[in-house]
């Protein structure tokens, strides 16, 4: 039997506890729009099993599924990377390693990310495989021939466009990282690297063991957020016609006309992939925070 | 310039910051094994003086030895140095994401390389020594002012310094946890430990401290004993200070 509680309005209600962590005492504070969501989950899983035609355009586009995840998933590991070095490279006292940290994210910032999609897959990459060939015949010139064979023979095709797209989202978010990483980092008491220097660390070795383990911890909600952000945006790598959920969608419209069917199943989609992550994401903070 | 006996010795040291003339020229020898209380109004450049002895503030103008060796700017050299003096801060800043056992052994690994076995064992003698190892494995957090001082000055001990200098250790305590971290630097001060310490606490000033320095406007004004300077201040500016804080 729940234990009954008068409520502002004077009705007794029960006392939810969900996960055990916060005791949902009002009915205002009740997060309906959780029901609401699970709700139009319901609703869409109904539809798709009863009727043949939302059938169909699930059946095609969750073969999409796995391009968005590991598209998404393989994008955001290499852009942490990218970020934390940019970041540690705009605090960096070396002038050089702190302009071009600089110079990467403001380019990045002001170019639409669609544009630099199209641009880092069409226009950046040839340039790369132009480069590299070029560098390989003055190898072969050189009469290294070995080093001349192995960059000659790349070529547009070595690049196919699901590994651009990778590069180019991965680049694009490096530069919104870096910038959480350094806000993190720069929210750190000073105290922290005084102590740390005071006993002999350098400052690698303080940055290393007393700085970054705590930036992290304070900015892994916003880090949380820009996965998310990463699933919605790689909907964007369609218009290079890589095959993820948002190109199938496209092409099954375009040939059925059913494009209710298509759109409604792809909305769906990216949403229970984006509040399934949020929450795991919430469970993920709130564990972490229960050991400080 | 120096001989063995002077373990600090500060010359003529300046330090700007922007417009702030912090230090004026200050000049000090030390001897090991002395306790040394530096007192003087708020911006008189006591902490800057502190801090620049270790240089974790570096100096615009001056020289600084340790143990006969000039400080540079070379970082590697000043790690080694700065692994010799402990520093213990106002405000604790002990380490919030480890443990006190962690936070008493990390710079023991990571600097001297002692291994995780031996670095436990001095971190473990060290938080007995100032009277908390039942705390070890608590977090920052979980401890009071007093308790995290402590720790903090167990940490600084780990690492078997030659100097201990004391950043106002006391002023951001709850009067109740004053006492146990002056009676851990009381022991220390009886145990010939070489202490520069900056503090307002007269007890502890009369109980341990075997010279006196007071500061005023970058400068040192007088550097004799407690007795000396509490018995007949010379200047003027002391005087005044004296009867300020000795009042209550």
């Amino acid at each position: 039997m729940p234990e009954q509680q008068a409520d502002p309005l004077g009705q007794p209600h029960p006392v939810i506890k969900i996960d055990g962590q916060r005791e949902i005492r009002n009915w205002r504070e009740f997060p309906w729009w959780f029901v609401a969501l699970l709700f139009i989950a319901a609703l869409a899983a109904y539809t798709i099993y009863t009727q043949e035609s939302y059938r169909e355009a699930f059946n095609w586009i969750k073969a999409g599924l796995q391009v968005t995840a590991s598209i998404s998933l393989i994008s955001y590991i290499i852009a942490l990377f990218l970020g934390l070095i940019t970041g540690l490279g705009r605090l960096s006292s070396n002038v050089f390693l702190n302009n071009l940290a600089r110079l990467y994210v403001e380019l990045i910032r002001g170019v639409p990310m669609m544009v630099l999609i199209f641009f880092i897959a069409l226009v950046g990459v040839p340039a790369v495989v132009d480069g590299l060939n070029n560098l390989g015949y003055w190898f072969e010139q050189q009469g290294i021939a070995f080093l001349g064979v192995a960059l000659t023979s790349f070529n547009n095709k070595s690049f196919p466009m699901t590994v651009r797209a990778v590069i180019a989202l991965s680049v694009t978010y490096g530069a919104f990282i870096s910038e959480i990483f350094r806000a993190g980092i720069q929210s750190i008491d000073r105290g922290q690297v005084e102590a740390a220097r005071s006993l002999g660390m350098s400052s690698g070795q303080a940055m290393f063991h007393i700085i970054l383990p705590q930036a992290i911890r304070n900015v892994l909600p916003a880090l949380g957020n820009d996965f998310v952000a990463m699933v919605k945006d790689s909907s964007l790598v369609s218009v290079l016609a890589v095959r993820d959920i948002t190109q199938i969608s496209r092409l099954y419209a375009g040939s059925t006309f059913r494009f209710r069917e298509a759109y409604m199943t792809l909305t769906v989609m990216y949403l229970t992939l984006t509040v399934a992550l949020s929450l795991l994401l919430q469970a993920f903070e709130r564990r972490l925070r229960r050991n400080d | 310039m120096t001989n063995a006996q002077h373990i600090i010795v500060v010359e003529d040291l300046h330090k700007h910051f922007d417009q702030v003339q912090a230090l004026n020229g200050v000049s000090m020898k030390i001897e090991r094994g002395k306790v040394v209380v530096i007192i003087g109004p708020s911006g008189s450049g006591k902490s800057t003086l502190l801090r620049c002895v270790n240089h974790l503030e570096v100096p615009t103008q001056g020289n600084v030895w340790i143990d006969g060796e000039l400080l540079t700017t070379d970082q590697k050299h000043l790690n080694k140095v700065r692994a010799e003096i402990g520093l213990v801060f106002q405000l604790f800043n002990l380490f919030p994401h480890l443990t006190a056992m962690e936070n008493v052994t990390l710079a023991q690994k990571v600097v001297r390389k002692r291994s995780k076995a031996e670095a436990a064992e001095i971190a473990m003698k060290q938080l007995e020594r100032v009277g908390i190892p039942e705390k070890a494995d608590a977090y920052p957090s979980q401890l009071s002012g007093g308790q995290q001082q402590r720790v903090a000055i167990a940490r600084a001990l780990s690492m078997d310094p030659k100097i201990m200098l004391f950043d106002e250790p006391t002023s951001a305590l709850d009067p109740e946890m004053i006492k146990e971290v002056l009676d851990v630097m009381l022991d220390l001060a009886k145990e010939g430990m070489t202490m520069l310490v900056v503090s307002h606490e007269m007890g502890f000033t009369r109980a341990a401290a075997d010279e006196i320095v007071f500061m005023d406007e970058g400068l040192i004004v007088e550097h004799t004993t407690p007795h000396d300077l509490f018995a007949n201040p010379k200047e003027e500016r002391t005087k005044l200070f004296l009867s300020q804080i000795l009042q209550h």
